[in-house]
């Protein structure tokens, strides 16, 4: 796929005169389906202009591009765009000069940019503490549950749950006709960052991170302390499923109808289609009535792309010409529909309703349904450097709790003081 | 003795050159790279950097983390190097004295050994897959309640095991080399010497071996320090609760994953004298029990 690109683009390049256009490169992480969605928009591009070619390549998983990057920028090497994921948006935005800020850059370049047409959930997760906007989302997602609606109803139920109260008086059921009630792909994400965000709590000091590098990290609260003990006593009692870290191994658990109830990312629903052959449904994230009466939205998750500094006002102008492209309501809603992220822009929902998409396909809506949920104080996202190395921090200790090994007062003391070492030394880092 | 003097020319130094611009290229100038970067505490994308002294080796090194990947390299290594070598020997001798269809039995004793870490690991990943692994469905068929996602010794076995399988072929091969090596002479006098075979083999043939035991047991310890790491990402991903990290996998996680340079090099700088400390301890120590 990728070189019939390359050839294609190649040829095209001979036609017309290689002076004529500008070439550039787009380092992205989207692997298997998502993958072939990202050539289809990339050729989608080229054939719509002549002036710019746009080459994506594919680097690897989400560590892999941004790792990619970082030592092609020190070579000098670095592509004109990149993406980088929620998790590493400290580390790129925390080193200004490494980016034009796509605020910055559609104003120069391009047709200006109104941050006001973007979804308010995903305004400003990539934007700095004012607000401007450093990274172009794309790829955003939102944690969602999946149910398999054949075995609700062989257990006897209508709905799936909407609090966590719900899900426990209803996972007895489930295990009584044969299945695990519950899996989870990536605890750090679901059953941390936005366990804080659904029930607006606080997770970080400075304003959740966006203020300063200065921070520290507030997960060790009695909210996540009682939701953990509990997701502990839902594993003892094999209501819930541990499938390990990856995040296949526990959707392959769903989709293998071991597990009745998956949580995992909207971006999923593209590929659960695909591979499943029973039906579900998706729902919103539960909260715990118990803490909160109105949950708040969900934190997007994914990623968003980069324009790497350093390059002439030519390729930046193309650069500009190709985010715009990107933005644009036709290219987010076939990216929308394709696989299954929430489209970003006002216009591309507008387009997604217009065009019935969610009259035959309801269940592709919940995603963006629940980023549109009020938002609260502490629902606009998080900034935490060396947050890739916190993630790992709570998996580790997590899994104490899961094996038994740690309690879960040890587990999270643990955390909040690995995590501010952490901080501290990324503090340093940048400073 | 009589000395040699050859007259000096350049033609020597044109001929050792491709070996020294390797090894510049790949050991001297990175490990310079390393040592540099440990003492900088510098952002990801090396736009502003401090030097720090030895700040990166006191915030990594002795850090819960760390002592418990360096446990586990230790643990790991020496029963990864003990059982690939013991089981390599064990069948290099059985397979030395089968009369009929000898070379099939070598052949499929040694052809596992083309086979790449990260490829073992993918193999073993499946086998160990909860939801479709047959070995994971045997063990818990046993009663064993294997459950290497959550259980750190399980997951240690998980990697032990593929990391012997992926090495005992290799060994094997120079084991059964080596025994091939021993002349027949000696051993009919053994043999008219000494009734018992386990006793002729630990005092005559294993003697006997001792430079291609030696020369293996450099070789694995070097494997399973580093060459594991294919296996280990792969598989475990140092999961569960970071028990399976070794030290290399850690460089890896907060250098290459983490994008913490300084933290990273300080580690790998420890690493590598480490490593050479226990090479010079081999050859020093070990090495003068050998003979050849």
């Amino acid at each position: 796929m990728r070189s019939i690109t390359l050839l294609t683009a190649g040829i095209a390049t001979l036609a017309s005169g290689a002076w004529a256009q500008t070439e550039i490169q787009f380092w992205h992480a989207m692997g298997g389906r998502l993958g072939e969605v990202v050539e289809e928009v990339a050729q989608k591009y080229n054939e719509s202009q002549s002036e710019v070619v746009l080459v994506p390549t594919y680097k690897g998983g989400y560590e892999d591009t941004m790792t990619a990057g970082i030592a092609a920028f020190r070579a000098g090497q670095q592509p004109n765009i990149i993406q980088i994921f929620d998790a590493g948006a400290a580390t790129i935005i925390n080193a200004p000069g490494a980016t034009i800020p796509v605020a910055d850059l559609l104003d120069q370049y391009g047709d200006g940019f109104n941050a006001n047409d973007y979804i308010e959930g995903v305004r400003n997760f990539y934007a700095d503490s004012e607000g401007k906007m450093i990274g172009m989302p794309f790829n955003s997602s939102t944690p969602l549950l999946y149910y398999n609606k054949e075995i609700l109803a062989e257990a006897g139920i209508d709905a799936p749950p909407s609090t966590w109260e719900e899900f426990e008086a209803m996972a007895p059921k489930i295990k009584e006709a044969g299945y695990q009630a519950l899996a989870q792909s990536h605890s750090p994400w679901i059953f941390s960052e936005n366990f804080h965000s659904r029930h607006n709590i606080q997770l970080a000091t400075g304003n959740n991170g966006y203020d300063s590098t200065d921070v520290e990290i507030l997960y060790n609260n009695d909210a996540m302390k009682t939701h953990w003990s509990k997701v502990k006593e839902w594993l003892d009692a094999g209501y819930y499923g541990f499938y390990g870290r990856g995040w296949g191994d526990n959707q392959d658990a769903f989709v293998q109808k071991k597990v009745a109830m998956w949580l995992g990312s909207s971006g999923s629903f593209g590929g659960l289609k695909a591979s499943t052959d029973f039906e579900f449904g998706t729902a919103y994230l539960p909260y715990w009535k118990a803490i909160i009466d109105e949950p708040k939205s969900t934190f997007i998750g994914g990623a968003a792309v980069f324009a790497m500094a350093g390059k002439s006002d030519e390729e930046n102008k193309a650069t500009a010409d190709f985010l715009n492209f990107l933005d644009s309501p036709e290219v987010q809603y076939f990216w929308h529909k394709e696989t299954g992220y929430v489209p970003i822009t006002n216009a591309a929902y507008e387009l997604a309703k217009e065009d019935g998409y969610y009259e035959s396909t309801p269940d592709a809506e919940i995603g963006i349904l629940q980023l549109s949920q009020p938002g609260g104080e502490w629902t606009k996202g998080y900034r935490l450097g060396f947050y890739v190395q916190i993630r790992e921090v709570m998996y580790k200790h997590y899994e104490g709790i899961f094996s038994g090994e740690t309690s879960v007062d040890d587990a999270f003391a643990k955390i909040e003081e690995e995590s501010n070492d952490l901080l501290a030394r990324f503090h340093q880092t940048v400073n | 003795m009589k000395r040699v003097q050859f007259e000096h020319s350049a033609i020597p130094y044109l001929f050792i050159a491709p070996q020294i611009i390797i090894i510049s290229i790949f050991f001297l100038w990175p490990s310079a790279q390393a040592i540099y970067q440990s003492f900088l505490l510098e952002d990801a994308f090396g736009l502003s950097s401090q030097f720090v002294w030895f700040k990166n080796y006191t915030d990594t090194i002795g850090s819960d983390a760390w002592l418990q990947a360096a446990g586990f390299t230790l643990i790991f290594s020496s029963l990864v190097t003990f059982l690939s070598l013991a089981l390599a020997l064990l069948l290099a001798v059985k397979a030395n004295e089968v009369l009929h269809g000898a070379s099939t039995y070598k052949t499929m004793l040694m052809w596992a050994y083309a086979i790449a870490p990260p490829v073992a690991g993918l193999m073993g990943n499946l086998m160990f897959n909860p939801l479709i692994g047959d070995l994971y469905n045997l063990m818990n068929q046993f009663g064993f309640e294997f459950d290497h996602k959550l259980d750190s010794v399980d997951a240690g076995f998980v990697v032990v095991l593929i990391s012997v399988w992926k090495q005992v072929s290799i060994n094997f091969i120079f084991f059964l080399a080596g025994l091939q090596g021993i002349p027949k002479s000696v051993q009919e006098a053994a043999v008219m010497d000494c009734n018992s075979s386990t006793r002729r083999f630990w005092t005559i043939t294993f003697p006997l071996l001792a430079p291609t035991t030696f020369f293996l047991v450099v070789i694995n310890i070097t494997y399973a320090f580093f060459e594991t790491f294919g296996i280990i990402d792969t598989t475990t991903q140092g999961a569960p609760g970071g028990s399976t990290t070794t030290l290399v996998y850690k460089v890896y996680q907060d250098g290459f994953r983490g994008a913490d340079i300084g933290g990273s090099s300080a580690q790998s700088v420890v690493l590598m004298i480490m490593v050479l400390a226990l090479t010079v301890v081999q050859f020093r120590f070990i090495e003068r029990k050998v003979h050849y």
